[in-house]
């Protein structure tokens, strides 16, 4: 559980700012670069991103550890775009109806450098804030709804002990006899019933939260009151305002480079 | 040492009233005449399933509106509808870990505050002003996850009183706990009644432990009603044999020991300087719980595993059980008892398991896989290759025997507290294997259930079966265990890796004691 809710975070400069302000600068990124699809604009963001990771303060071990499935999804929806992507320019490799082509090819670049430009700084975020602070400036400087942010928070703490209840459960599925056998067909089965108790189990432990939560006032009538107080300073404009930056440099380049492409035409 | 609270207790009014789950045709509880006076300290007695929790649910005012069960007569807290009354109120609940809401302590106490509406600049004194009444002396910012259950539920207590409540609840708020758990929240409800004027009401098995606590004892009547009520020492004597028989923990009652001492008998699985350990989420090392334990499980005597919180109890049950690795060390098993099965019971297929070794989970819920008691019950002997007929036999004799066949169409997950360990015992033993692992069986189990369970266990034993429980239920090791294996505390470990001594081994320095 403390692995989700009260990771071992480092003080530096990105993990003292505010979440809310990394929240907006990475969306800033995120909705500049999903409005075109060019080699360019992901390419400057990723360098300017590249620059500021060291203030970051993540360990190496832990960046490529926490950043994994970022890789693998760019990876992933590379290939798939190479393959399967709209074909231009020359034909470099075919297989039946599947072809890679130089414009497929190109696009698939393009596709994997913004997944690593957008996913990136989304795992920095979460690496470098507590997520009850977070949640505390999303309800008191965003406004979201008390009962919507707190009702998430509370349920990160239970993605914790899901590992737990796997594994019991497969150790109780072994006890009984049905750990193991049938080949292939009944692993399948196997992992589709321990998933579903897995579901049970977790919706229980979800109610008896949500009764717990309910027998200290929570959603009730009163006007909640904030014990910790979420600050927004000047560290956090400029936090907002390097993302706007990175964001800006990287339209200008693609747009001077006349590699800007608006994905709804 | 207390911080000052809002005037006085509420006062608790019930006439008549009663409460029907949404779909279901039996009352929860109903005829329910109540009158709780301000300040009062009351113990609610009952039988499982009696309807306590249900009736403190509704004071609570968290029990649901129409769309969730039905209700009859008035219930008033202070006069008011309790859903209306919700501010007065503050409720502690049986389990330790569903009651955490937030990731640091402090955050954890100041949440019913801020949902109170109590301006910030006040709640962070009522937060340490809390934590200091329930003892808890620790930073604000500890992570919630790092602490013990006796800890979690301090801080339950913690959050409730940082509210200024009218109204305590305590919904069987030890049952969970081990012993040095127990007395840490009981000792810090006596201060709190000892300094506060809120009305305080308790819902609990073990009268024992609140008797003196309490000004009033009320049991409620499983067919309705109230069973008795008054003086607590009053209503033990008078109901003493009523009150045993509805499965209440009467000062004095059981504890006995059920049976003989046994003789040696054959020995099916040996321990030698064994280490047990888990390995973490994304960690390819174990981490070690317990080493050097050394046991020897034999047929017809049962093997109590004791030992503080902590002391790697269920991880050695786990292990014996073929459910981990070991760490180190020899895990080794008889050559009769695993015919032609390589010694270790961790490399064993799961229908080889069955027949050799069952397990008991300490949450029944954990174990069940099928939507029916029959069907659950069946699952172990058709692994292991009994025939459908054979099977249906068994089945239909293990819901004889465990009083379960009215419920034989059920949903396992549907069942009261003790119907669900009958259950669990029985899938476990249904596919008849040599020895019995128990992972603290009693737990939070009233007097009838624990009771039925060890009479249980005793014929298991006579029949030649061997029993291994991890348990730090006193009365259950005195009633039953033939030898104790005490495994040492995290601190204790440094030292010294194992204590005690066994008969077994001819005076060999070994981890296990003969009780007797």
């Amino acid at each position: 559980m403390s692995v989700v809710l009260t990771p071992d975070i480092r003080s530096s400069r990105i993990a003292g700012i505010s979440p809310v302000a990394k929240l907006g600068a990475a969306l800033l990124i995120s909705l500049t670069l999903v409005l075109t699809i060019d080699w360019v604009s992901a390419s400057v963001a990723l360098l300017l991103e590249a620059m500021l990771l060291p203030f970051a303060g993540v360990p190496a071990r832990q960046f490529w550890l926490r950043t994994a499935p970022v890789w693998v999804a760019a990876a992933a929806a590379a290939i798939a775009t190479a393959l399967y992507g709209a074909d231009s320019g020359a034909v470099l490799w075919r297989l039946g109806p599947v072809t890679v082509t130089q414009g497929s090819l190109s696009l698939a670049g393009a596709i994997a450098l913004r997944v690593l430009a957008i996913g990136i700084p989304g795992v920095i975020l979460f690496a470098t804030s507590d997520p009850t602070d977070l949640a505390d400036g999303l309800a008191q400087l965003v406004h979201l709804p008390a009962r919507f942010v707190l009702g998430a928070l509370a349920a990160l703490r239970l993605l914790g002990l899901f590992i737990d209840d796997w594994r019991a459960l497969g150790q109780a599925r072994r006890a009984r006899g049905v750990g193991d056998g049938g080949g292939p067909l009944g692993a399948v089965h196997r992992l589709g019933s321990r998933s579903f108790a897995l579901l049970v189990l977790s919706l229980r432990r979800g109610n008896k939260l949500a009764t717990a939560m309910e027998a200290k006032g929570f959603g009730g009538t009163m006007r909640r009151t904030w014990a910790r107080k979420a600050r927004f300073t000047g560290r956090d404009v400029a936090m907002v305002c390097l993302g706007a930056g990175i964001a800006a440099c990287a339209t200008t380049a693609a747009v001077l480079a006349g590699s800007w492409s608006f994905v709804v035409s | 040492m207390t911080s000052e609270r809002a005037g006085g207790g509420a006062r608790v009014l019930a006439r008549g009233w009663g409460w029907r789950h949404a779909g279901r045709s039996r009352w929860a509880v109903r005829d329910i005449d109540l009158d709780i006076r301000p300040g009062e300290r009351v113990l609610l007695l009952g039988a499982s399933g009696a309807g306590k929790s249900t009736l403190m649910q509704a004071i609570a005012g968290v029990l649901g509106g129409d769309d969730e069960g039905d209700s009859s007569g008035t219930l008033t807290v202070d006069g008011l509808h309790p859903g209306a009354a919700r501010d007065r109120v503050a409720m502690v609940l049986q389990d330790p870990d569903s009651q955490v809401v937030m990731a640091r302590l402090g955050d954890d106490v100041a949440f019913g505050c801020e949902n109170a509406g109590i301006p910030a600049a006040e709640i962070w004194p009522r937060v340490e002003a809390a934590l200091r009444d329930v003892g808890l002396d620790l930073p604000l910012s500890t992570p919630t996850s790092a602490l013990s259950g006796g800890q979690k539920q301090r801080l339950a207590l913690a959050g409730a009183i940082a509210m200024r409540p009218r109204l305590l609840l305590l919904d069987e708020p030890t049952a969970n706990l081990d012993p040095a758990g127990v007395d840490e929240v009981r000792d810090a409800v006596e201060r709190l009644c000892h300094d506060s004027e809120a009305t305080v009401l308790i819902v609990e098995h073990r009268v024992a432990v609140w008797a003196s606590v309490v000004d009033r004892v009320i049991v409620l009547d499983e067919a309705g009603g109230i069973l008795a009520e008054g003086d607590p020492d009053d209503v033990l004597d008078d109901r003493k044999a009523e009150l045993d028989a509805a499965g209440i923990w009467v000062p004095g009652s059981s504890s006995a020991r059920i049976r003989p001492a046994a003789e040696e008998g054959e020995t099916l699985l040996t321990a030698r300087s064994l280490s047990v350990g888990r390995t973490p989420f994304g960690s390819r090392t174990a981490q070690v719980a317990a080493s050097g334990v050394e046991f020897a499980t034999q047929r017809g005597r049962a093997l109590a595993v004791t030992g503080p919180n902590g002391a790697g109890k269920s991880t050695v049950a786990l292990t014996v059980a073929g459910l981990l690795r070991p760490v180190d060390g020899i895990l080794e098993a008889a050559g009769p008892f695993r015919r032609g099965l390589p010694a270790e019971p961790s490399r064993w297929r799961s229908r080889q398991l069955v027949t050799r070794i069952g397990t008991v989970f300490q949450d029944p819920e954990h174990q069940f896989v099928r939507s029916t008691v029959r069907d659950e019950l069946a699952v172990g002997p058709r692994a292991a290759g009994v025939d459908r007929h054979a099977a249906d036999a068994r089945v239909d004799e293990l819901l004889a025997r465990l009083r379960l066949a009215r419920l034989a169409a059920a949903n396992p997950f549907t069942l009261s507290g003790g119907e669900k360990r009958r259950l669990s015992v029985a899938t476990a033993i249904a596919t008849r294997p040599d020895l019995l692992v128990l992972d603290e069986p009693t737990f939070g189990q009233d007097a009838r259930t624990w009771r039925e369970l060890a009479a249980l266990l005793s014929e298991l034993l006579d029949a030649g079966h061997a029993v291994m429980a991890v348990t730090h239920d006193d009365a259950f090791v005195h009633a039953l265990a033939d030898d104790v294996l005490t495994l040492p505390g995290a601190a204790a470990r440094v030292e010294t890796s194992v204590r005690g001594h066994t008969h077994a081994v001819g005076g060999q320095p070994c981890a296990v004691e003969a009780t007797r």
